[in-house]
């Protein structure tokens, strides 16, 4: 297949940054999207120039940092999908594919597409954990849990934190990743230790870390590689005002 | 101020200038029974709980509450649109809307001209100083000299005022009622329906008046 890219290109943080095209002229249906900028990267160093610089690691769709807006969608336009396991078959031959980096003042570029989302990393060590006293691991059926709840934690749980719902919504919200973690923690027994202080905690660092306010449009869900729903929003909201009750009842 | 917090108090401000709404429009239904029956009403809201309050009292209490709840509800939204914007200082140079519905992207510039028609509402039917008419308690007389054929362009304003609150009411309910924990998976279609519907009748009730004056069934 013949590609045609239109790449952005950043030297580094302070870098203004542009779109540049590209072609690959020897792309295979078969190739993941990640592939073909490594079949461009290598066309790039055979010709002395820089390589794009791109964010991955597992390429199987589990680790989340495969970060990048493919024709205007964070990792492309398949639903479920990450860029690293979105095929070039989704594509025609001749096409026209932008790509950009996840696009948020709390993301910032590195360089080319990688984005820094350390922001996620310090809202999760501000309340995304459970305190359990570690060891040996108990016996699974030491804790009973629903099958409802066991059910719908699994749901949030798939979040791999990949911050795509941040890169759709319109206000740069990541309330998605937010509702998702507060979801699969507050629906199991071992989450309800911290559950209030969790929501309090995560969010005052959601907001600290300058993301913006959630307005409901969906373009999160929609984008979310993992399928997390956004009624996971409904229940952050749900707790969160649960445990600003509580703290004023407990004060 | 957190944005959850916000969120709650764009979703309870927006319900009770949604809950006037609906009062107002039922009201309006009055003229069906009748130019009697429309004015009679507005002087009733006026006389409402005497003498335990004083004359035209309700209607004060409603209209400070409503200045309160709009005040409350346009501060939530400039904040979160100033968030917004702080949150993606570079754009997208690509990125087509996919998933918000028509009535989510626009509620910003749909606010917007919502207040300005309010604005010409009040000056038009409350004060009376731009209605053909304006004599104060002849609430008949002055909506239909609004609505007349001749006076068409007022007409098709207020068509399109209320198309646009209709448009606004409709992602502002689910959303408020998302913000209120109330949707989940299974409830999530049927809330979104059950918006829609009210947004529909609601922008039907409205429109019934002035087309009733317009093709002279009232
Ligand atoms: S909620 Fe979905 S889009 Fe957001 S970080 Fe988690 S997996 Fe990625
Ligand atoms: S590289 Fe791990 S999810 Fe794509």
């Amino acid at each position: 297949m013949r590609l045609h890219l239109k790449v952005w290109r950043q030297h580094d943080a302070d870098d203004r940054g542009a779109m540049r095209s590209y072609d690959v002229d020897d792309a295979s249906p078969d190739m993941s999207f990640l592939e073909l900028l490594d079949v461009l990267n290598e066309k790039l160093t055979t010709e002395g120039e820089e390589p794009v610089a791109f964010d991955h690691d597992c390429r199987e769709g589990i680790c989340g940092a495969c970060s990048m807006v493919i024709d205007g969608q964070p990792h492309g336009p398949e639903k479920a999908t990450t860029t690293c396991q979105l095929h070039l078959r989704h594509f025609r031959d001749g096409d026209t594919i932008t790509v950009e980096p996840f696009r948020a003042g709390s993301f910032p570029v590195v360089k080319d597409l990688v984005v820094d989302r350390s922001a996620f990393d310090r809202i999760i060590a501000a309340g995304g954990y459970v305190s359990a006293p570690t060891g040996s691991a108990p016996d699974a059926h030491a804790v009973p849990v629903p099958k409802d709840q066991a059910d719908r934690a699994f749901t949030a749980a798939a979040c791999i934190g990949c911050g795509a719902c941040v890169a759709a919504c319109p206000n740069g919200s990541a309330s998605l990743f937010l509702g998702a973690k507060i979801t699969h923690l507050g629906e199991l027994p071992q989450g309800q230790p911290e559950r209030d202080s969790r929501v309090l905690a995560m969010v005052a660092e959601h907001d600290a870390a300058g993301f913006g306010g959630c307005t409901n449009t969906g373009e999160c869900a929609d984008a979310c590689p993992k399928e997390i729903p956004l009624d996971v929003i409904s229940q952050l909201n749900r707790d969160y005002l649960a445990a600003r009750r509580s703290r004023r009842r407990s004060a | 101020m957190p944005s959850v917090v916000l969120k709650y108090v764009m979703a309870a401000s927006g319900a009770a200038m949604l809950l006037y709404l609906v009062l107002h429009m039922l009201g309006n239904l009055k003229i069906f029974f009748g130019a009697g029956a429309l004015d009679a009403y507005s002087a009733w809201l006026r006389t409402l709980l005497e003498p335990a309050v004083p004359y035209s009292g309700v209607l004060w209490v409603i209209r400070v509450v409503l200045t309160v709840a709009l005040v409350a509800h346009v501060w939530s939204a400039i904040v979160l649109a100033r968030r917004a914007r702080a949150a993606r200082p570079v754009r997208y140079t690509h990125r087509p809307p996919v998933q918000g519905s028509y009535a989510a992207r626009t509620m910003r510039w749909g606010g917007v001209i919502i207040a300005l028609f309010v604005v010409y509402h009040l000056l038009d039917l409350t004060t009376g100083t731009l209605n053909p008419i304006g004599v104060h308690g002849e609430v008949y007389d002055n909506v239909a000299a609004d609505f007349a054929p001749s006076h068409w362009y007022a007409t098709i304003f207020y068509v399109l005022a209320v198309v646009t609150v209709g448009i606004h009411v409709r992602h502002g309910l689910w959303s408020g009622l998302q913000t209120f924990g109330r949707s989940n998976a299974r409830t999530q279609r049927a809330l979104k329906t059950f918006a829609l519907v009210f947004a529909a009748l609601l922008v039907a009730g409205f429109l019934a008046v002035p087309f009733a004056v317009t093709f002279g069934l009232v």
